[in-house]
């Protein structure tokens, strides 16, 4: 998997301490990043996948046996949330258990997209205990190619 | 990239085959998860089998050796770049050893939403035999 963080532009008339400023926020979001990637235990559920081409992102989630109506789904500029409910249905009382592994219970994950989404057009659907959202990128966030004049 | 988790849910990792069963299909093998459970009519076997389709779910029971096996293919497109992966599709495969003798004719089995269902009756136990002991 490859990462390419985009570094925020800085306007050119700032303090100048704002050059320390930026490296100190700089390493703070490095360490984060840091932090965030070893403390994700391998385990979160669901699982997720997240791709990409020109237009859209495609988050795919591993969810079987939940209701759509289970699901809450909100999407903010970059910022993808994902949660629910997973409930296994009582059996009848009189039945014993030789194996038990599904898990069941609630989660609730927050997915951090490279660029921001048109939060209005994302599209949902639940097929085959996969989740797929199709979020469409925002028009001012999508890289622009630059004809480069001779 | 980042994502954040809460909730209580604790899932298994989908865990690999521990020992490679003779393969058809390239690519990776998972184990689902499972319940099973019985009552005197029949067992129940419950296995999360996320983006296997009914035509692609094989249930197979022979000599008391069930095997569910289901393969999903991949549903990324080719122009698809990969941001966050956290899991890979790949075939669902699981054999288990029932030690009951199931009436094989009324076997039920049923997907939703990426869960099977499997109904397993038992065979009519056959009358104990009356065995008299005579004595001289």
């Amino acid at each position: 998997m490859l990462l390419r963080r985009v570094w925020p532009s800085r306007s050119t008339y700032e303090t100048p301490f704002s050059d320390l400023d930026q490296v100190r926020r700089a390493m703070a979001r490095l360490l984060d990043s840091v932090a965030e990637d070893t403390s994700r235990e391998p385990g979160d559920f669901p699982p997720m996948n997240v791709t990409q081409d020109d237009d859209n992102f495609y988050l795919r989630a591993e969810i079987p046996g939940i209701k759509p109506s289970e699901l809450a789904i909100s999407a903010l500029r970059n910022r993808v949330l994902v949660a629910g409910k997973r409930e296994i249905p009582q059996e009848h009382a009189q039945v014993s258990y030789h194996r038990k592994e599904r898990a069941d219970g609630s989660f609730s994950r927050t997915v951090i997209l490279p660029l921001e989404v048109n939060a209005d057009r994302v599209d949902a659907r639940y097929a085959d205990g996969i989740l797929t959202l199709t979020l469409p990128k925002a028009e001012e966030a999508k890289p622009r190619a630059i004809n480069v004049r001779t | 990239m980042a994502t954040e988790a809460r909730g209580n849910i604790q899932p298994a990792e989908k865990s690999g085959m521990p020992s490679m069963p003779e393969q058809t299909r390239p690519g990776p093998v998972y184990t689902p998860p499972v319940d099973i459970f019985e009552n005197d009519h029949s067992i129940t076997v419950l296995a999360d089998m996320p983006g296997v389709k009914a035509q692609d779910l094989k249930i197979d029971l022979r000599e008391n050796m069930l095997t569910l096996s289901g393969h999903v293919a991949a549903p990324e497109e080719e122009k698809e770049s990969d941001v966050i992966r956290e899991y890979r599709s790949g075939t669902f495969f699981r054999q288990f050893t029932l030690s009951e003798t199931i009436d094989q004719a009324k076997i039920d089995a049923k997907l939703t939403d990426g869960v099977l269902r499997l109904e397993l009756p038992k065979v009519d136990k056959a009358k104990p035999r009356q065995i008299t002991v005579r004595t001289k």
